[in-house]
């Protein structure tokens, strides 16, 4: 710790930071452009202007740029100084000369960091008489919107585009006061992370053009804490909604997970919410009909002496999925997730439960200094984590630069030191991976020899491990490197997931991180097919190819299915029996073929419409909020089945009544949920005995909103679910960090208000971060290697093993549906190694057919260097789904 | 006695003065142009919308009883796709007026809203939407603003420089 003195008092601070990050976070304004928490310092913009005096006897002292000046011991700065406040004044005038007077029609205008640094420093009228420099701008796809005339060039963009996620089609170009940030031309943004632009750009330069198809001001949107849903990383946002529509997500800052960034699916795939697929009556036989209607015939079906069984759903809430097990009974709820899938999450919660392996958080994944990737294409399936990795990678050889006395802020410094190089991340997969690029080495194989490069690095990393037979040298050679580098690390971490389909994958992994547990806990970090899978896992249930068996038998006359389109878990034929044997009561929030099949079919909340617990892949359980009051007959999924139990006289779920006390019942009965009731904040939760508001206090329109309906206006909807209200009326300060519901502080109206919620600028929210982790490493859990090392992969004549592939766009399901996404899918295909295609006389675009779990596919082939021989990898989710994969396949031309 | 006699004579003499009544509604009296009634939408000079649903009247609006929703229009003007004004909530502050960046939210000097149903006291924006310029006749945001659209191109608007041709490494 050190002393410095700001305007003659004493604040303690750490010596390993600069001026302005401490000045921030001891909760002191002064404006800034080019820093950010996450990409350091660079001195661009000459905003953070500060006096600072030699000792307490320097009267004149001499102006230093906060960013570049480290908080050593002793240091006097001023803020209030009268020169560095005018050198501030005159440097946003600069700034402003160009500023193209458009702030009615920008999007970014109330939640304007440019604004609110004028508005800091007095800056209020143009006195440049010259004309202004203008640019014209680029179109960059669906999801960014490009105003160039409103740059002031910070650099920020180019910063976490290209120096933070890697990215490489934006840039800056030209010279002097022409400098401009575009793509080389007109063109959508590559990258996966494009959508952070929306909150890195300080001005409107790059805003979110999904808000522009329904634009919104801040003030005005009604926003909530949640819990992204398209992928199973949990990563924490906020949601906002104005007259009933969703209408953009924005990051939620949790310095475990997210931190200061979102993937474009996660940010762009909120529209389905507003579609035109959503359900909002109930129907019967696909015929649209009233509540009361449908549960009556519901009941019917439900009746004391039915036999009834439920599927659950892994991307339903915990609680949903539990008050549908307490409603069928435990012996009669399945899992939701096809047998494949549920296997390869019980083999990785079994792992991850056992002793020596522990799973990090996506920060600690960041700060990893050596990564190794077994069967998982990451940037597709958990694309945050893409971007941790990225970060890791970049660690090492900034340990390294920063021997130099290079402190950690000072960003163009270590660049500068840290070159192109790399620090070790292999990676082992069927087809390539984005994250080739910045791999030290990365191999192609089936699914079974990724496994046994796995098992052979666990190998070379303990002799006690089970030896790999008949390993070739070269593989044998670079699962040495591999164990070496792992070895070296001071925190190594080992990533794989459900991507592969393999459960070999999933248990090299494992051992591959016992072994480097032998002496300290190690990193294994999981992905899960999707957002809540680790919940259903944890649940305990069996899975549904099961339940389709049970059906078969004829042992059910209801299913009641939650959340779940089965076509996606099980060949069509499989479902279309199910649909016809079984009577099928689905609840869902979208239409989809099983809801068009079943008997009746209820209209659930989405995740802005309700409010349930999410265990993320990092088994940490997270709480999202109701955003608004659906329209239409739409109510979270847990009502429905205490509405279906009611209606049907069974009193299994009469005890419970909110999600509150769903959650309770559900931590008596499964034990591994024991912590949550008492970390997750519950509806009683009050500060000063009120309640924390969605709407900010300067909400607008409240009497003309439904003025065209009735200018009787009505009382603002009761939430009695939930420690949040429907209102502006409530406590006005910061609530605790899992109900903050949006960033701002006065005189802070954008998102970099996040600095005054923060226990220090890039670390903790105030009071810690949110989420439960449920998943510890267990003293004395499953440890013991495994012994079963698959054979080697051989190719068959005419056969090829069809593995998943996956696309962060298409892929998952709900984002798919959300219009700007969808321009992002891919068309389906069929990938295939150069060498196949040639054997198989297969050029690129040629349709082949391929048939396997009882379905014949035709598709357009697709020829990659990057795919392991002998197999051919297709997109789940778009060129198909409900299969079970990886699966030989006959595969011929057409 | 003295004092009650003082005030007779007063009320005596005001036989004699002008009477202060204007008989409305036969008779109207003078309101200034800057008199704060009933709020309209003006148009610029070349007759299309000046609002550009930037929000800034509905944030102003101490009673929030206004409400629109912004959209853009396919040669790139934003509008508002609907604009409502609950005219049984409006206390005619004039806030929005002085929060409006283009002119477009304007009080006029008719005050006469009378009604026996609140629910005829809500304007839609075709209530609202008058033909002419109001009281600013020469300001076209769109003239001064730095954004393009179809007509004026980037760098037309008043006093900025062509675009910079970003291929060019001259000074």
């Amino acid at each position: 710790m050190a002393t410095i003195y700001v305007d003659d008092r004493p604040y303690e601070v750490d010596p390993g930071k600069n001026l302005l990050e401490e000045c921030l976070s001891r909760g002191l304004d002064l404006p800034y452009f080019c820093w950010h928490p996450a990409l350091g310092s660079v001195g661009a913009c000459r905003q953070c202007a500060v006096k600072q005096y030699r000792d307490e006897n320097d009267q004149r002292g001499r102006i230093v740029m906060a960013c570049m000046t480290p908080a050593m011991d002793g240091a006097r700065i001023s803020i209030r100084d009268k020169d560095a406040a005018q050198f501030r004044a005159g440097i946003i005038e600069l700034l402003m000369s160009n500023h193209p007077h458009d702030c009615p029609v920008c999007d970014e205008g109330g939640e304007c960091h440019l604004q609110d640094m004028t508005v800091m420093t007095g800056h209020n009228y143009r006195g440049y008489r010259f004309g202004k420099r203008t640019f014209r701008n680029q179109e960059l796809g669906p999801f960014i919107n490009h105003e160039m005339n409103r740059c002031i060039t910070c650099y920020r963009c180019v910063r976490f585009y290209r120096d933070y996620a890697d990215g490489k089609d934006l840039d800056a170009f030209a010279s002097h006061n022409h400098v401009y940030f575009g793509r080389h031309e007109d063109g959508v943004l590559e990258n996966e992370f494009s959508g952070n632009l929306v909150e890195v750009c300080p001005t409107g330069v790059f805003t979110d053009k999904t808000l522009k198809g329904h634009y919104t001001r801040k003030w005005d949107l009604q926003t909530a804490p949640s819990v992204c849903a398209h992928c199973s990383l949990g990563c924490n946002t906020i949601a906002g909604e104005r007259y009933g529509q969703l209408r953009r997500i924005l990051n939620r800052y949790n310095a475990e997970v997210n931190g200061y960034f979102l993937c474009d699916r996660g940010r762009f795939g909120y529209d389905f919410v507003n579609g035109d697929r959503r359900l909002r009556q109930p129907l019967l036989r696909g015929q649209p009909t009233g509540a009361p209607e449908a549960l009556r015939r519901a009941a019917a079906l439900l009746g004391r002496q039915s036999r009834i069984i439920g599927i659950g759903s892994p991307r339903a809430s915990l609680e949903a999925n539990f008050a549908l097990r307490t409603l069928v009974g435990p012996r009669n709820f399945f899992s939701g997730m096809a047998a494949g899938e549920d296997h390869l999450v019980a083999r990785m919660l079994r792992a991850l439960r056992g002793a020596r392996v522990r799973t990090p958080s996506l920060h600690e994944v960041e700060s990893a200094d050596a990564v190794f990737i077994l069967g998982e294409d990451v940037t597709q399936t958990a694309p945050r984590l893409a971007l941790a990795v990225r970060q890791a990678v970049k660690q090492a050889p900034r340990t390294e630069a920063m021997r130099l006395r290079i402190p950690r802020w000072d960003d163009a410094a270590l660049r500068e030191v840290m070159q192109q190089q790399k620090g070790p991340l292999y990676i082992a997969t069927s087809g390539a991976t984005k994250l080739d690029e910045v791999a030290t080495a990365s191999c192609r194989g089936a699914p079974d020899d990724v496994a046994r490069l796995g098992f052979a690095v666990a190998r070379a990393l303990d002799d006690s491990a089970p030896e790999v037979a008949g390993l070739a040298d070269g593989d044998r050679a670079l699962a040495e490197a591999i164990a070496g580098a792992l070895r070296a690390a001071e925190r190594p971490v080992v990533i794989s997931g459900s991507g592969s389909g393999g459960e070999a994958v999933i248990d090299a992994a494992a051992q591959v991180a016992r072994a480097l547990g032998r002496e300290r806990t190690a990193d294994l970090c999981f992905t899960a097919p999707e957002c809540n899978s680790f919940g259903l896992g944890l649940l305990d249930a069996m899975n549904t190819s099961e339940a389709f068996q049970r059906v078969a038998d004829g042992l059910v006359d209801a299913v009641v299915v939650l959340e779940n389109d089965l076509y996606r878990r099980a060949p069509g034929a499989v479902v279309d029996a199910m649909l016809e044997s079984a009577q099928v009561i689905a609840i869902d929030h979208s239409a989809h073929k099983t809801v068009e099949g079943a008997a009746v079919a209820l209209p659930a909340g989405s995740f802005a419409e309700t409010e349930g617990t999410l265990v993320s892949n990092e088994g940490r359980a997270q709480r999202f909020f109701q955003v608004f009051v659906p329209e239409g007959e739409v109510k979270p999924g847990w009502s429905w089945l205490m509405e279906l139990a009611q209606a049907a006289g069974r009193n299994e779920l009469a005890t419970l009544a909110s999600p509150d006390d769903l959650l309770a019942a559900l931590a008596r009965a499964v034990p591994v949920f024991a912590p949550l009731p008492e970390h997750l904040p519950t509806a009683a939760f009050r500060v000063n005995g009120e309640k924390v508001p969605r709407q900010s206090p300067r909400a607008s329109g409240r009497t003309a909103v439904q003025a065209d309906v009735t200018v009787h206006e009505p009382k603002p909807p009761a939430d009695p679910d939930s420690p949040l209200a429907f209102s502006m009326e409530g406590y006005p300060q910061q609530p605790p960090s899992a109900l903050i519901t949006r960033f701002w502080a006065p005189g802070w109206n954008s998102v970099q208000s996040l600095n005054k919620f923060q226990s220090e600028v890039g670390g903790a929210l105030t009071g810690g971060d949110p989420g439960v982790r449920l998943l510890e490493p267990g003293a004395n859990g499953y440890a013991a290697y495994s012994e079963e090392i698959p054979v080697p992969f051989e190719r068959r004549d005419g056969e090829f093993l069809v593995v998943p592939l996956y696309h962060i766009y298409g892929s998952e399901e709900s984002s798919a549906a959300a219009p700007a996404v969808a321009e992002r899918c891919p068309e389906p295909y069929a990938a295939l190694n150069l060498e196949d295609a040639r054997t198989l006389e297969v050029e690129e675009g040629a349709l082949v057919e391929i048939e396997f779990d009882r379905a014949l596919y035709r598709l357009p082939a697709r020829l990659s260097a990057g795919m392991a021989s002998g197999v051919i990898g297709v997109p789940m989710g778009i060129a198909v789904q409900g299969v079970d994969v990886p699966a030989w396949s006959p595969c011929r031309k057409v | 006695m003295l004092s009650m006699l003082r005030t007779i004579w007063t009320v005596f003499l005001h036989l004699f003065r002008r009477p202060v009544t204007v008989q409305y509604p036969e008779e109207k009296p003078y309101l200034p142009p800057r008199y704060r009634g009933r709020i309209i939408l003006s148009r610029d000079p070349d007759g299309d919308e000046r609002c550009v649903g930037c929000y800034l009247c509905s944030a102003a609006c101490p009673v929030d009883c206004i409400a629109l929703q912004a959209g853009e229009r396919e040669d790139g003007r934003r509008y508002p796709e609907w604009f409502r004004i609950n005219f049984s909530r409006c206390i005619f502050c004039g806030l929005c007026e002085e929060a409006c960046p283009t002119y477009a939210i304007q009080l006029t000097p008719d005050f006469e809203l009378c009604d026996f149903d609140r629910q005829s006291l809500v304007y839609e924006k075709k209530d609202l939407l008058i033909d002419g310029t109001g009281k600013y006749p020469g300001y076209n945001f769109y003239r001064v603003a730095g954004l393009a659209i179809s007509g004026k191109d980037k760098g037309a608007s008043e006093n900025e420089d062509k675009p910079v041709d970003v291929k060019s490494l001259l000074p």
